[in-house]
């Protein structure tokens, strides 16, 4: 199949960057996004030119490093599906594909499709884990858990930080992915302890972040490749009230790098 | 970006700077909850005004002998605490509204070349900051209007049955008032289900009703004051 790419492209984080034309012959529909890229990126190298960088690692699905928006739709037209998942069978022959970053004030492009989130990186980082005591592992069922419980955390924790929620939402928020975050810890017995300051700390965190606010739009949920669901969302509102209204503890948190 | 601890204003740190309530209003989700409570405050505030205003069907006496005591309850005290609150109420709506608004733009400074393809946002989800100033002008239009009368032709004070009638008999201004219901109606569609969602009022086994919920509000809002001036128009009441 033949295809007409618009892409990105934006020297480094200072240069004004701009859409590039390209024509990309002879795709095979079984290629995926990314060795479609690959393919126009080893042409691009033949003649001399600098290829398209963009951002990739497992491509399998579970790292969430790929993502952009194709289209206008993050990780592109498949539901559940991230971008080095997605297969040119997706697309028509003759199709002209648009490719764009992510787009958020907190994810600075460091290069064509490439995006800086460490802000989800600091989110985490001001939160989003357990304080444990590390040494051999713990009996599996010395703290019951409900079964229902599991499989929210788990649905919680499937979230592989990509940022397309972020991408897609019309305020640029990130709550889909700091909520995921949060309930996944807080619908564990484990993550009691802290539930409360850790929502404090990770919401403060995200605002530091200049992400947009939540309207609940849901555009966050339909696009995410793990379904992660906006429930989360209500979750982390919840956590948020009730540590204000009664939860008493206090603490002053410090975190690195925010920018 | 530079590497430099910055230190969050949560718990006693904040306590100490902006007190609890600063840190709360400060964060986005403290902002929207002042948003849903308020707008809690304004939806029962138009369920109520809406079931008063159809006492119009029970003819003059009934509505007039309404308002009278609406405005003496309390020896004439309570219906100014009512509008200190609605007032307050809306300030703080539009206060938060504004900075999330402002907030949420600067999030994002490059938008993308290709339109975004909306999947579940809805048409009402996505005109909530138009509807909103709308209905702002559609209140301050209808304070001064059945209110104060300052913009109504012929206004008797205390006559509100026809103050009512006289006003929707002209065509125009029953289409003022019917269009602004419609857009209550999408900024309720919309809201009722946002402020559950902002509540953290969500569980499985009630999330499947909360869109239903929403469209019963709406509609039981929207239909009833839309009725008035339609049965004004067609003269089913005069
Ligand atoms: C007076 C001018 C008004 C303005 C400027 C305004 C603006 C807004 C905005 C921008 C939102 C947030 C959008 C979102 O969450 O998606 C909102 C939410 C809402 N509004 Fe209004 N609005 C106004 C009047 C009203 C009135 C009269 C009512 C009630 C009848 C109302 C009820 C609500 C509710 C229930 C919400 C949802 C709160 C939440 O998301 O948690 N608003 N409004
Ligand atoms: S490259 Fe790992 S999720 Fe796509």
């Amino acid at each position: 199949m033949n295809i007409t790419l618009h892409v990105w492209r934006q020297k480094d984080a200072k240069s004004k960057g701009r859409f590039v034309k390209y024509e990309a012959d002879d795709i095979s529909p079984d290629m995926s996004f990314l060795e479609m890229l690959d393919v126009v990126n080893e042409r691009l190298v033949l003649e001399g030119e600098e290829p398209i960088a963009v951002d990739h690692d497992c491509r399998e699905g579970i790292c969430g490093t790929c993502g952009v928006v194709i289209n206008g739709r993050a990780h592109g037209p498949r539901e559940r599906t991230t971008v080095c998942q997605l297969h040119m069978r997706s697309f028509r022959d003759g199709d002209a594909i648009w490719i764009e970053p992510w787009r958020a004030k907190a994810f600075p492009v460091i290069k064509d499709l490439i995006v800086d989130r460490g802000a989800l990186d600091r989110i985490i980082a001001a939160g989003g884990f357990i304080s444990a005591p590390t040494g051999s592992a713990s009996d599996a069922n010395a703290i019951p858990v409900p079964k229902e419980n599991a499989d929210l955390a788990m649905d919680a924790a499937a979230c592989i930080g990509c940022g397309a929620c972020v991408a897609a939402c019309r305020n640029a928020s990130a709550m889909l992915f700091t909520s995921a975050k949060v309930a996944q810890l807080g619908l564990l017995p484990q993550g009691q302890p802290e539930r409360y300051i850790r929502v404090k700390k990770m919401v403060a965190q995200m605002d530091l972040e200049s992400f947009g606010n939540c309207t609940n739009h849901g555009d966050c949920e339909a696009v995410c490749p793990k379904a992660v669901s906006v429930d989360n969302i209500a979750r982390l509102n919840r956590d948020f009230i009730k540590s204000t209204l009664i939860a008493d503890r206090r603490v002053a948190v410090g975190v690195e790098g925010a920018g | 970006m530079e590497s430099s601890a910055i230190s969050v204003a949560v718990g006693a740190s904040a306590a100490k700077r902006g007190g609890y309530v600063g840190a709360f209003y400060g964060s986005t989700v403290g902002k929207k909850v002042v948003m849903a409570v308020t707008g809690v405050i304004l939806v029962l505030f138009v369920i109520g005004h809406m079931i008063g205003n159809l006492q119009i069907y029970l003819g003059a006496e009934s509505l007039n002998h309404y308002a009278e005591l609406l405005r003496e309850l309390g020896h004439g005290g309570l219906i100014w605490v009512v509008r200190g609150g609605l007032l307050a109420a809306v300030v703080l709506h539009i206060w938060s509204a504004t900075a999330l608004t402002l907030g949420s733009w600067a999030a994002r400074p490059i938008g993308y070349r290709r339109r975004q393809q909306w999947q579940e946002s809805t048409y009402a989800s996505r005109t909530m900051r138009w509807g909103g100033p709308i209905l702002f002008l559609f209140i301050v239009y209808h304070l001064l209007h059945l209110t104060t009368g300052t913009v109504h032709g012929d206004f008797v004070v205390g006559d509100v049955y026809h103050n009512v009638i006289a006003g929707f008999s002209i065509w125009w201004v029953s289409a003022i008032y019917i269009v602004a219901q419609f857009a209550l109606g999408l900024h309720l569609y919309h809201g009722v289900w946002s402020m559950l969602q902002t509540l953290g009022l969500s569980h499985a086994s009630y999330n499947r009703l909360r869109m239903g919920f929403a469209i019963f509000v709406t509609f039981i809002v929207v239909a009833g004051n839309i009725s008035i001036p339609l049965a004004v128009l067609t003269g089913a009441v005069s």
